[in-house]
């Protein structure tokens, strides 16, 4: 039976050899992941600890920046990053499912690949161009076009003129909001697409055959089918909207005062981080803007989590 | 078997690391390292270009931020760090460092009013302040309105637009203001950042511009320099004496020649609000940081060879030539005189 084992000794030996280099080659790499991710999180708490101590948890709901006179609060910045993230979503989750239901239902043939391709090369433009693009042609049209209308309209009428009332100068949250929704548009729809070409089309076939029409079939049998896929895209658009900076502090006006409008000028985590960080004041002034950067790594985290724990409720509703 | 591969291998990583250093160690001869501020930014390299043409030294220097230039000074990885704004004597003294000017600049305010042309509109310090501080909100406003009898103001609203980002050039507006504002030295105060009590904030001297002239009825500032390569509408300025001055190199200068250098230790003098007849109230000098007893004095030698070479005539043509102003004769012989008392190698030899 010397056929059954033609492999010689060394010939074993060197595959043995092979395959602990790929064990530990392996093996360190997804080390390296959690190295990076404790330094991450160390230098962070390291960093933030001279204000929290200083400040308190008082930090998180003073609305004051003050970095001559140490007093910081970061609630305006955390405010205007959920918000800012949240305008995004509401504006860019109902295009995106749009677009990506007429391309994977609707569309003519021919017509998919260019928006296809359009949607990707809107996905590769650096958040560089938004922001130039944002702050020298969208900015000032938005103001003539729909800020000042806005405002005149709601004049007098007691919330509405809160919300779009204040200095009107075409940038503000709802400015970096609307700039977000636009970059963070082609991730949520090219995932969404891509989930709703795995349903499969037995599936759509026989509701189309039992009479549905488009709408019911997207309703009732592509979403339930991809949902988990369609969050996991959102998910990703709101990180994306969350820790964007460039784009952003181009146009949001970079002011640390909290108002209720939504035409005033704001500011986010990431945008004051990358303004001041460099020339900052002093090490409180430092340590504020580390703890800001720690507040973003844990709003982050919450929303991963939530992702999860939503597509976690989903596998359980299918399994039942 | 294994044993001489271990030395096999740690020979070679030896020769790679060795000859990846080699290279670094033979540049250190013939270049000089710095690290800060970014206004100085653009002149440094241009005297750091012609320098080296002539004398075969080069200058690596890294514009970081003011901040980031005095914390690598005192980490010792730099020859000298810069910063737009001086630091405190004790500071100094502290850390065993020293500090001189290099060169001026000055920030001017500009504005995009409809029919208001460069050095139309006239300020002075307790009106710019107040349009700062949100007080004054409509170009036609009776205060403006008392020092420009002969304009035409429209009735805009007025848009405070400000630096977003942490900058030398924040430093001096405001703290010019804290000067002649009791209520802006209270509240908000003279720093890099400051809590602005109202506009828009901008990135850069670029962003600043951006946003005002897109902006009617926009006030903003910016350096001179960016504002004259840039056509930017900028307003006069009162001075301490009560005269109104236009920005210019000459007033930047007069500026310096009023200031109080030799009795300010240090150097640390910020020149906003200078007495002097033709003095530019914003003015501001960039400060270089240097070790008084260096670790490794034929480096900073260097550096001082460079300041020196850059204070005379062929320097300040270039400074010139950028918008930046040049030191007066005076201050430098004072520097020079500084350099020759504080710096000296590990024996007690002045470096210079």
């Amino acid at each position: 039976m010397a056929g059954s084992s033609g492999i010689s000794l060394s010939t074993l030996r060197q595959h043995n050899f092979w395959d602990a280099v790929m064990r530990h080659a392996t093996r360190t790499a997804a080390l390296t992941v959690l190295l990076v991710l404790g330094g991450v999180i160390y230098t962070l708490v390291v960093g933030s600890l001279p204000a929290l101590n200083q400040l308190g948890l008082g930090f998180f709901s003073s609305q004051r920046w003050n970095p001559v006179e140490e007093n910081l609060g970061g609630l305006t910045a955390i405010y205007g990053t959920l918000i800012t993230a949240l305008i995004a979503l509401v504006i860019a989750v109902p295009i995106s499912l749009g677009i990506a239901i007429f391309i994977t239902e609707l569309c003519p043939r021919w017509l998919r690949r260019p928006i296809g391709i359009a949607i990707e090369l809107l996905a590769g433009i650096p958040s560089i161009i938004y922001g130039i693009w944002g702050l020298f042609v969208f900015a000032p049209v938005f103001r003539d076009w729909f800020q000042i209308p806005v405002n005149n309209a709601v004049d007098g009428i007691p919330i509405l003129s809160t919300v779009f009332g204040g200095q009107i100068n075409g940038y503000g949250i709802l400015t970096a909001g609307i700039i977000l929704s636009i970059m963070i548009l082609p991730y949520i729809t090219s995932i969404t697409r891509d989930v709703f070409e795995t349903v499969p089309a037995v599936l759509k076939e026989s509701a189309y055959g039992l009479g549905s029409t488009t709408w019911e079939v997207v309703r009732k049998v592509v979403l339930p089918y991809s949902g988990a896929g369609v969050i996991g895209g959102i998910m990703l658009g709101l990180g994306r909207a969350l820790g964007e900076t460039m784009a952003v502090t181009f146009v949001v006006g970079n002011s640390h005062r909290l108002t209720g409008s939504l035409f005033s000028p704001g500011t986010t985590i990431s945008a004051s981080i990358a303004n001041e960080f460099a020339e900052a004041e002093n090490v409180m002034h430092e340590s504020a803007l580390t703890l800001l950067g720690l507040t973003l790594f844990v709003i982050t985290f919450i929303v991963l989590a939530a992702a999860r724990l939503m597509l976690l409720r989903l596998e359980q509703r299918k399994g039942n | 078997m294994s044993l001489f591969n271990t030395a096999m291998m740690r020979k070679l990583a030896f020769g790679v690391v060795a000859a990846a250093l080699a290279p670094v160690a033979m540049a250190a001869d013939t270049s000089i390292t710095g690290a800060g501020a970014s206004f100085p930014y653009p002149i440094y390299s241009k005297w750091a270009a012609t320098y080296k043409e002539k004398s075969g030294v080069g200058l690596n220097y890294q514009s970081i931020g003011s901040s980031g230039g005095v914390k690598q000074i005192k980490s010792k990885t730099v020859t000298f760090g810069a910063s737009d704004k001086p630091l405190k004597i004790e500071e100094l003294n502290e850390g065993g460092l020293t500090q001189f000017p290099a060169v001026m600049g000055g920030v001017v305010p500009i504005v995009n009013v409809k029919g208001v042309k460069s050095g139309d509109l006239t300020m002075d310090g307790a009106l710019l302040s107040d349009i700062f501080l949100g007080k004054i909100t409509k170009w036609d406003d009776k205060r403006i309105k008392s020092l420009n009898p002969s304009a035409t103001l429209p009735s805009t609203r007025i848009t405070v637009v400000h630096r977003a980002d942490g900058s030398g050039t924040t430093f001096l507006f405001t703290d010019y203001l804290a000067k002649v504002n009791g209520e802006w030295r209270e509240s908000v105060g003279a720093g890099n950042t400051v809590e602005w009590p109202t506009g828009i904030g901008a990135k850069g001297n670029e962003g600043v511009a951006g946003i005002a002239s897109q902006t009617d009825g926009a006030i903003g500032y910016v350096e001179f320099a960016y504002a004259k390569q840039n056509k930017l509408a900028f307003t006069k300025m009162v001075n301490k004496n009560g005269v109104a001055v236009s920005p210019s190199n000459e007033a930047f200068s007069a500026a310096a020649d009023g200031a109080d250098w030799a009795g300010t230790p240090g150097f640390a003098v910020v020149l906003t609000d200078q007495a002097g007849a033709a003095a530019w109230p914003i003015t501001g000098a960039s400060f270089v940081i240097v070790y008084k007893k260096p670790s490794d004095p034929a480096a900073l030698r260097e550096v001082l060879k460079f300041y020196d070479w850059s204070f005379g005539d062929a320097g300040a043509k270039i400074a010139d030539e950028l918008d930046y102003v040049p030191l007066p004769k005076k201050l430098t012989d004072l520097i020079r005189a500084s350099w020759k008392a504080n710096i000296s190698d590990a024996a007690g030899r002045p470096l210079l």
